[in-house]
């Protein structure tokens, strides 16, 4: 199978970098550090990293990466959060700070250090949901500090859970997908499983490519369109 | 003492993957000194990725003299309690009891160190037998190689605590990341060369070799007190760093903090680093090398 010719890019203003460049460059797709908003033109996807969240929050407000990401995404740019990066995607965020901002293109609630405190972070493994991520049985999953999947409603779709002790005994969403939007609560990049950013590079591969400028541009008009999947508007 | 990873239904906690793996959740980011909850939530506010708990910063530690031992559990629960990020806690070099009481206490990080008295003068903590992870000080690749073989999954320079004076954490990165430049160009003959004059193990050094890096993340600390500092030894290879004194002893903390995270996130970008640099009033007072009367940096072997 072709892998699709894509440029993803990597919100680079804190966190795990390096692991999800290193991914990429796994399955063939080649990568761009975002830490402005001109780094967003042409990209074809990007990739919340795991990270701090609240760092990454005020981060890309004082870039002024917030708007135009957001935008981005209501336009149908493919993006992949991981872990902090699935925090900045969820619809609500419990136990966060009040001040907290996120994209809400995922329509999930997460609890931030869900698990607990890092003595809790682990290595598991996640269980696929349906046939989107099961071609070889469970992925291999690290949790660290992770934020815990509460609740899931509307146009999101569980595509893996994880189960055992510390969730109450009870099976919690750990990968998401929500049409052009994907997320996990674990660290992918940290394993050398790489079936979530094949996916990811499929669905960037789908998508049209953002032309230069176009974080300038209003989020409606011609420039609306999108490729697959529920609109995900930016909400505050 | 037993093996580091647990199984717990199937997870495996305390797993090195696990340890570093928080180590490279906080690269790009600045983890902050603060005595008190108040200091945490300032700190929390202005971007830190992290809070380090401790009774007195480096500078007062150096004022005051006396026996620097780990912080009291109850401020640490203070401080645990008003942030949502990763609190991190001193105990001293070969303390391992305080390193049980802080991992019993949920602390996400212990620092091994040399800022607190040592309390022992030949052996570091075996870090393996803990689930929390460790990150310890060092000053060259050698004393890097030797923490990381007793289980440290992160490596901070030490520079010199509580000085506000960079120049012996910019010493101690350049003498690490340039001897790891050197040892990528020697043959597999010299290797063994390098890991006896290293004293390090030599399975670390032929990693080194082959891989260009330490096997963990490397951060700076020791002296940072300004967003140029940050920028500074960002450029020349740390990956995070750790402010001490730098922001609570300065005129205005909650602004300072903020551009140092600034800086650390652009320190590529220069205009970006003059602008968060403007108008942020004095600096701490800071203090020249030659009139220390003891180099923290000296402790640990």
């Amino acid at each position: 199978m072709e892998e699709p010719a894509a440029t993803v890019g990597v919100l680079a203003l804190q966190g795990d970098v390096l692991e999800h460049e290193a991914a990429f460059a796994d399955v063939g797709v080649v990568t761009r550090r975002v830490r402005r908003p001109a780094d967003l033109d042409g990209i074809d996807g990007l990739v919340l990293p795991g990270g701090e969240s609240t760092t990454l929050s005020m981060l890309l407000e004082s870039s002024g990466l917030f708007e135009p990401i957001a935008q981005a995404i209501a336009r149908g740019l493919p993006v992949l959060g991981t872990c902090a990066g699935l925090i900045l995607l969820a619809g609500r965020v419990e136990d966060g700070r009040g001040d907290q901002r996120t994209f809400s293109a995922l329509d999930c609630a997460v609890r931030r250090n869900g698990y607990g405190p890092q003595r809790f972070s682990f290595e598991g493994v996640a269980e696929p949901v349906g046939d989107v991520l099961d071609a070889v049985g469970p992925l291999p999953a690290v949790f660290i500090r992770a934020p815990l999947v509460t609740e899931v409603w509307g146009g999101a779709e569980v595509l893996a859970t994880e189960s055992s002790q510390g969730s109450g005994g009870r099976s919690a969403p750990v990968v998401l997908r929500q049409g052009h939007v994907l997320g996990a609560s674990f660290h992918p990049e940290l394993t050398g499983d790489r079936r979530l950013h094949r996916l990811f590079a499929q669905m960037a591969g789908r998508a049209e490519r953002a032309p230069a400028g176009s974080h300038a541009r209003p989020a409606t008009g011609s420039l609306g369109r999108r490729p697959s999947g529920e609109p995900a508007p930016a909400r505050r | 003492m037993g093996v580091m990873a647990t199984a717990n239904g199937g997870r495996a906690t305390g797993t090195f993957t696990v340890k570093r793996g928080l180590a490279d959740m906080l690269r790009g980011g600045v983890i902050m000194d603060v005595v008190d909850a108040e200091q945490a939530k300032i700190a929390e506010d202005a971007g830190a990725v992290s809070v380090m708990a401790l009774e007195r910063v480096p500078a007062d530690i150096r004022r005051d003299g006396g026996v620097a031992r780990m912080s009291d559990p109850a401020l640490i629960d203070g401080i645990q309690q008003a942030v949502t990020i990763p609190v991190m806690a001193k105990a001293r070099i070969g303390h391992f009891a305080e390193a049980q009481v802080l991992q019993a206490l949920g602390v996400d990080y212990i620092d091994e160190s040399e800022v607190l008295t040592p309390a022992d003068e030949a052996h570091h903590i075996d870090k393996w037998a803990f689930t929390v992870p460790f990150v310890c000080g060092a000053t060259n690749l050698g004393e890097a190689l030797r923490r990381i073989s007793e289980g440290a999954a992160m490596i901070r320079s030490k520079g010199e605590a509580g000085t506000g004076n960079i120049v012996e954490a910019v010493r101690h990165l350049r003498a690490i990341l340039g001897d790891i430049r050197k040892i990528t160009q020697a043959d597999s003959a010299e290797l063994y060369a390098w890991a006896k004059e290293l004293r390090a193990p030599i399975g670390l050094v032929q990693e080194v070799a082959e891989t260009g890096k330490l096997s963990v993340p490397l951060f700076c600390a020791g002296g940072i007190a300004t967003p140029a500092d940050a920028s500074l030894v960002m450029q020349l290879g740390a990956e995070a760093v750790f402010v001490g004194s730098g922001i609570f002893k300065s005129q205005d903390p909650a602004r300072r903090a903020r551009a140092i995270v600034e800086a650390t996130t652009h320190f590529e970008d220069a205009e970006h680093v003059a602008k968060v640099s403007r108008g942020l009033g004095d600096a701490m007072r800071g203090e020249e090398l030659s009139e220390l009367s003891e180099r923290l940096a000296e402790r640990g072997w």
